[in-house]
């Protein structure tokens, strides 16, 4: 292993990953993941190699992860054994999902595994987003003819889980209130892992999925994300320790800023409900969703499909996708500072502080 | 949260804990560049980020802890909704 693998920092790249990391662990604490999206690209924008960043990503995640686990833990929001459960199947998915991505590399070549990782992106984000956000907008819509909170329900595709029993798989799982077989989480975690290695946030299935198939509220679904994410996090950080291309220097800037920005984020989760929770996550899925369009005339022309575009109009649409990667971030840490402090506030009035 | 008293003193204790983990890594930086790149020939090494990450988190989730909640940062009473 050649020291080049390991940049020179200073106070500048210092300061950008404290920042980001602090803003991805807002947004984690919140809604379970998110946050590695922007540091892969922001650590290899400051010339950290790709496989250095990933591995240094995946290495502030678990103890970021354990730490907002822990906190919403304190809040009754965690079901252990279902992130625990789920979380194992995602290291088998993730695993899988890194094969899968090899292979097309080997096959196809570097774009081939652009276009792979677009095509899942776009399916996800599109397909996954504007449900959750369908569904938080529904709901704010139901809180406002009813000047309440809506009351949790379960869909109609998780009843339909509850009601399957399938004798030696059923399990009761807290935060759902009810036994589900396991054959039914053991695609959802495989699924979330194989996201985790293809786009780097295995949550935005893992919650979505936690909630509309399994039927637990959104508030825990997010927070037994953090579980699953440290998991996956841990298996992660051993597998690219063992080839010695984790950065801890890297790692433990990002975790110092990520620690400050996950408590505020999961403090963030007891003064909201669910329909927030919802509306922050589609948010950030639907805007990531754009940052695509930027990177696609690249691959398509490199694969001459379409007239060759020159390399610095190339340059210059990739740093349009990951600055539409920031604002994705940057518009779901602004949703959850407001609604926190509007939430204090309603809290401490409520309370005659 | 009904519980005015700031937890002053062990946001201090895990603050310079915490300074203390952040000066020594930073200041032996090299020394643990050079224990990732004899990974590959020393399986067991691997041991060391894993480790530092939860000592960190430890100590540095704490002091952020305690740092929000002496700026009047806390959790709704009983916290969560469900």
């Amino acid at each position: 292993m050649e020291s080049s693998l390991f940049i020179d920092l200073n106070l500048y790249s210092i300061l950008a990953l404290f920042v980001v990391g602090f803003v991805g662990g807002m947004v984690s604490g919140f809604i379970g993941s998110g946050g590695a999206f922007v540091l892969t690209p922001a650590m290899m924008t400051l010339g950290v190699p790709g496989i250095v960043a990933v591995a240094s990503n995946i290495c502030h995640k678990f103890p970021k992860s354990l730490v907002g686990a822990m906190k919403r833990h304190k809040y009754g929001q965690v079901d252990v054994k279902l992130g625990l459960i789920m979380g194992v199947i995602a290291e088998a998915g993730m695993l899988i999902g890194k094969q899968v991505m090899t292979g097309i590399k080997h096959l196809y070549g570097d774009v081939g595994t652009s276009l792979y990782v677009s095509v899942v992106f776009v399916i996800v984000l599109a397909v996954v987003g504007t449900f959750v956000l369908r569904d938080a907008y529904r709901m704010f819509q139901q809180e406002k003819a009813a000047g309440a909170e809506a009351p949790h329900e379960a869909s109609r595709l998780a009843r339909w889980v509850q009601s399957v029993r399938i004798p030696g798989t059923m399990v009761y799982f807290p935060s759902i209130k009810a036994q589900v077989s396991l054959l039914f989480i053991v695609p959802l975690g495989f699924a979330t892992g194989m996201l985790a290695a293809t786009i780097a946030v295995g949550g935005f299935i893992g919650v979505p999925a936690m909630i509309y198939v399994l039927g637990a509220p959104a508030l825990m679904a997010t927070a037994t994300e953090l579980v699953i994410a440290f998991v996956m996090g841990l298996g992660g950080t051993v597998l690219y320790a063992l080839d010695g291309v984790v950065d801890i220097r890297l790692a433990m800037i990002i975790l110092a800023g990520s620690l400050f920005g996950i408590q505020i984020g999961a403090i963030g989760t007891t003064y909201v409900k669910d329909s927030l929770v919802k509306l922050v996550m589609g948010l950030i899925m639907v805007i990531m969703l754009f940052s695509r369009f930027f990177y696609v005339p690249g691959y398509l022309s490199t694969l001459g499909l379409i007239a060759p575009i020159q390399d610095s109009t190339i340059g210059y649409l990739k740093l349009l996708g990951d600055a539409t990667l920031v604002l994705a971030l940057g518009v779901g840490g602004l949703t959850i500072i407001l609604a926190l402090i509007k939430g204090m506030v309603a809290y401490r009035l409520a309370q005659g502080v | 949260m009904s519980h005015p008293k700031k937890p002053i003193t062990a946001t201090l204790f895990y603050g310079i804990a915490s300074l203390l983990l952040y000066t020594l890594l930073f200041l032996n930086a090299d020394l643990f560049i050079e224990w990732a790149e004899r990974t590959k020939d020393h399986k067991s090494l691997f041991l060391i980020p894993v480790v530092v990450a939860f000592v960190f988190s430890y100590f540095h989730g704490a002091f952020t802890s305690y740092f929000w909640e002496i700026l009047g940062l806390r959790a709704a009473k009983s916290g969560g909704k469900h």
